[in-house]
């Protein structure tokens, strides 16, 4: 089944689910999106229309805007929280505003990262911030996920992953892992929901990397997925034998494994990859098969595969998020592409 | 072409003379310091300059989206490929054709609903019909080139279809107009049978319906009568109903329908002039629009594009139906020139439009002449606020290998970083340029800063330089000696040492910085235990000697010049009990 688009008249740059309760097992039906590189950006927010499909189980709904407010600068990141506040100046330059690029929220704490390489917490319900560790990082900082909770993982663009403790007094990472290759940015960071020390990165040659972060400094596994720079990662938070990933290349690969082993055994073991277009029939100009950098494992039993979630090539695709069976995802082409029946 | 009126606030036009320059999308004006004769300034003139910008109608939001979407369809037609049979290609240029025109019906749609609240809007509302209905008549005529037989057909759509746009009550009456027994009679020439055989049956089914009136067979009923003298196709009565027509082409078609329904398209435009002639009157003047749809009906496609750019003011419209037409081989070579000098137009225009610089990269990319060029001057003046997108902008540049602006947008992002002290953000630019020269730089840097302070900053870059530290020399020197450093700190001497001396001897290091390395080795000089071995010592001193054997530097104060000698005297002390030591060491046999 495509996806629905909805043009929205301003590139996108961060699209988010709105988190439905857990337990719950309902659809999310309303998410954010951010807009970037106009004189005057916003943020939006988006419903789906009810839930119940019609009797042939098509959803036919287009997104309707909810409300919108005016954003100085472009949207970076959009995390859901109970309260609102605005902490200014938090990030910047010695005579300057510095771009954040990045934020993450475990309510009721914040974590954001920015261009001037700072790491900074703060509380919701606070109008200081909590702690600031200056310097952590000589490069512009990219992404952060939360590990644990007093625990995130930043990426940078010299190609490495920093862990930090807030526990620590100290300003410095607990734990550096880089490649040993080429120092190629990374741009996005997502953990695995359930074992924690298993993380995705992507960067600016497209690669997708995993790494086990309590061993060794160089990643599992190498997996070429993008012809150009891969915007976000993510596990999908209820079945993390999925993976999704989004590029400047314009195209948004959904990745499963199809083997009975889980995605933890079958990371550790390696794979042959295979990436097939949306409909079986390959899109004009573009290989049939890309075979990934095969590493130690069993090629016959355990495969990934990946296939393409959006029907044509589009100007990049800056954002995505999924949450149960319900995947949104923004581009530059001023589109918003909701897709409903998730195969996962 | 647009005239308006704008006071500038600000600009004293009452007391001087204004200048002014055409910009890309706008106009500058100045003040000049020619004063108006006859006028004595009443307050000082305004210093500024004003930048005058026509109204961002092109940044609406629907009209944007008009841009996003039917650029996915340019897109898409660019890359159908040239060797599918033509009879394949016909079916998808007319499919892609309709997904334009759909595109422009959603438009208007969603502009018909807010019409209300802005006028612009219902101007555009009337571009964007009047843009509708001549692609579809150049789909029906051109793309699809319908022959005689279905071309009627085809027409009648395009009439039904535009018709119903402008009054729908209209519509009901005129379907009361048409008897039923004349839909079934059109199913007829779709498929099972041939023209000539049809238009046999036509002319007998013609033939009676004359008889009739001539018989006066519906002589009572007036109605009757009327609708007979329309299916004879008689245009008195045809003209009559001018109301329910409104439109001349519709009046044509009508006419076609009820006189010559296997109308060739050769013929068209006989038919088509005169039509609009009857229809329109003595006294009425034809319209651009009307004129563009006769210039179609005459086949003659070069005059509908000259006339479309002119009249309509939309270049978008221009540059994708003709880009379809080019596609379709429809165009003459002369054409060409044409249909890049309208895409260089509509690229302009988007221009006002600055977020659309990223649609317009695959535009450009298109151009046949100048879209390279075009495309380098453009993209670099896209403003570089964020580092995301510079990536972007860089990624466009890298994947058409357009080095020289990969080099200078690389230089303004490492320049902007190192004047905020982003040592690391710097590097990594240099290293995506391969910048060698700017990496040197940034390790200068690295080392004034160790040298004033006394320490390295930034290590965790220093420590984890990796294969970056070959793009330059002093990179690879201000890794190494790092290393140094750490060797040091770990109490690895002997490695230490080694590398010391190897930076020296391997010309890794530069010349002036040979002194501070040979003040780094005393305190492995001064070590209790031999750390330099013999033949280190002396290549140690060679080092030295051929340090103090260079030219003098002139500018060096007494003070620094005794600070010098003292340093040389101490190393040459410590290199020499060294020396002693190591050969004492050597020398003996251990037993």
């Amino acid at each position: 089944m495509d996806p629905t688009a909805k043009y929205i008249s301003q590139k996108i740059s961060r699209t988010r689910w709105r988190p439905v309760p857990a337990g719950l097992l309902q659809q999310p039906e309303v998410f954010a999106a951010g807009s970037w590189d106009n004189e005057s950006n916003r943020v939006s927010i988006w419903s789906l229309g009810d839930n119940d499909s019609d009797t042939d189980g098509e959803f036919d709904e287009e997104p309707r805007l909810l409300c919108d407010s005016e954003h100085d600068g472009d949207v970076m990141d959009l995390q859901a929280l109970s309260l609102a506040h605005v902490w200014e100046r938090a990030h910047r330059y010695s005579c300057d505003n510095a771009p954040c690029t990045a934020v993450v929220c475990r309510s009721p704490e914040l974590v954001s990262v920015g261009e001037d390489g700072r790491v900074i917490l703060y509380k919701a319900d606070q109008t200081e911030v909590v702690r600031v560790i200056e310097n952590a990082d000589s490069s512009t900082i990219h992404a952060v996920t939360f590990l644990r909770t007093t625990e995130v993982l930043t990426v940078n663009s010299i190609g490495q992953l920093k862990m930090w403790d807030f526990r620590q007094q100290s300003d410095s990472p607990a734990q550096i892992l880089s490649l040993t290759g080429d120092r190629v940015p990374l741009h996005c960071v997502d953990k695995h929901p359930n074992q924690q020390h298993i993380v995705a990165t992507g960067g600016q040659d497209g690669m997708l990397c995993i790494w086990d972060v309590r061993q060794g400094n160089t990643p599992f596994s190498l997996i070429e997925a993008h012809s150009a720079e891969m915007w976000e990662v993510h596990f999908h938070p209820s079945n993390p034998n999925h993976l999704f990933t989004c590029s400047e290349d314009g195209s948004l690969l959904h990745w499963e494994t199809t083997s009975g082993s889980d995605m933890s055994t079958l990371l550790q073991r390696g794979w042959n990859s295979r990436v097939v277009s949306h409909s079986g029939v390959p899109l004009a100009g573009e290989d049939d098969s890309v075979v990934s950098s095969w590493l130690a494992g069993d090629s016959s039993k355990n495969r990934l595969e990946a296939t393409h979630m959006l029907p044509s090539q589009t100007l990049s695709v800056n954002s995505l998020d999924v949450l149960e069976q319900c995947l949104v995802c923004g581009t530059d082409g001023e589109a918003v592409y909701v897709h409903r029946q998730l195969p996962v | 072409m647009m005239s308006l009126l704008q006071f500038i606030p600000g600009a004293g036009f009452h007391q001087k003379h204004l200048g002014f320059e055409w910009g890309p999308g706008d106009l500058l004006v100045y003040e000049t310091n020619y004063k108006l004769q006859g006028i004595r300034p009443r307050s000082a003139g305004s210093p500024s300059v004003h930048v005058v910008r026509r109204d961002e109608d092109i940044c609406s939001p629907i009209l944007r989206k008009l841009f996003n979407e039917s650029h996915l369809i340019f897109v898409g037609l660019q890359k159908i490929k040239e060797d599918v049979p033509s009879k394949n290609k016909k079916s998808q240029f007319v499919s892609i054709s309709k997904n334009y025109r759909s595109v422009i019906r959603a438009c208007m749609e969603e502009l018909q609903q807010n019409a209300g609240k802005r006028s612009p809007d219902t101007h555009h509302v009337s571009i964007l019909l009047a843009i509708e209905l001549i692609w579809n008549l150049c789909e029906v005529l051109f793309i699809d080139a319908a022959p005689a037989g279905s071309l009627l057909l085809h027409l009648l759509d395009w009439v039904r279809l535009h018709k119903s746009d402008v009054d729908a009550r209209a519509r009901e009456v005129l379907q009361s107009d048409s008897p039923a027994q004349h839909q079934s009679y059109w199913d007829v020439p779709a498929g099972t049978q041939t023209l000539t055989e049809f238009d046999v049956k036509w002319r007998h089914w013609h033939e009676e319906c004359d008889r009739c009136l001539q018989d006066n067979t519906f002589a009572s009923n007036r109605h009757l009568e009327t609708i007979c003298k329309i299916l004879v196709g008689d245009e008195d009565t045809l003209l009559e109903q001018r109301e329910l027509l409104s439109t001349w082409y519709h009046f044509l078609v009508t006419r076609l329908l009820f006189t010559h329904p296997t109308i060739k398209p050769p013929d068209l435009h006989y038919y088509a002039q005169s039509s609009m002639n009857m229809f329109l009157g003595p006294r009425a003047s034809p319209e651009p629009l009307d004129i563009i749809l006769l210039s179609a009906f005459e086949f003659d496609l070069h005059q509908v594009i000259k006339d479309c750019s002119i009249a309509l003011n939309n270049w978008w419209f221009v540059a994708h139906l003709t880009d379809l037409l080019d596609h379709c081989k429809l165009l003459q070579s002369h054409n060409l020139q044409c249909v890049s000098h309208i895409r260089s137009s509509y690229l302009s225009y988007m221009h006002v439009c600055v977020s659309l610089w990223q649609l317009a990269v695959d535009y450009f990319d298109h151009c046949p002449e100048f879209g390279r060029v075009y495309l380098e001057l453009q993209i670099e003046r896209v403003p570089l606020d964020t580092e995301r997108k510079a990536i972007k902008v860089l990624r466009i540049c890298e994947d058409r290998q357009m080095s020289e602006q990969v080099r200078s947008i690389c230089k303004i992002m490492a320049k902007r970083a190192l004047r905020n002290n982003r040592l690391g953000s710097a590097l990594s630019w240099s290293i995506r340029a391969k910048d060698a020269a700017f990496a040197t730089l940034i390790s200068e840097r690295f080392l004034q800063d160790y040298s004033n302070k006394g320490f390295f900053t930034d290590l965790d870059l220093l420590d984890n330089l990796g294969p970056a530290m070959l793009l330059s020399d002093r990179l690879t020197f201000l890794g190494k000696y790092r290393e140094f450093h750490r060797l040091y700190g770990e109490k690895r001497f002997s490695e230490a040492a080694r590398l010391l001396l190897s930076l020296m001897t391997a010309k890794i290091a530069p010349r002036s910085l040979w002194m501070t390395l040979l003040t780094d080795a005393l305190p492995l000089l001064e070590q209790k235990e031999v750390i330099f071995s013999v033949d280190q010592t002396y290549e140690l001193m060679s080092c030295l000697e051929e340090l103090n054997s260079g030219t003098k530097d002139l500018n060096q104060t007494d003070q620094d010049e005794d600070i010098e000698s003292t340093k040389t005297e101490l190393l040459r002390l410590a290199l020499a009990r060294n020396l002693a030591m190591a050969i004492v060491k050597e020398g003996t046999i251990e037993t």
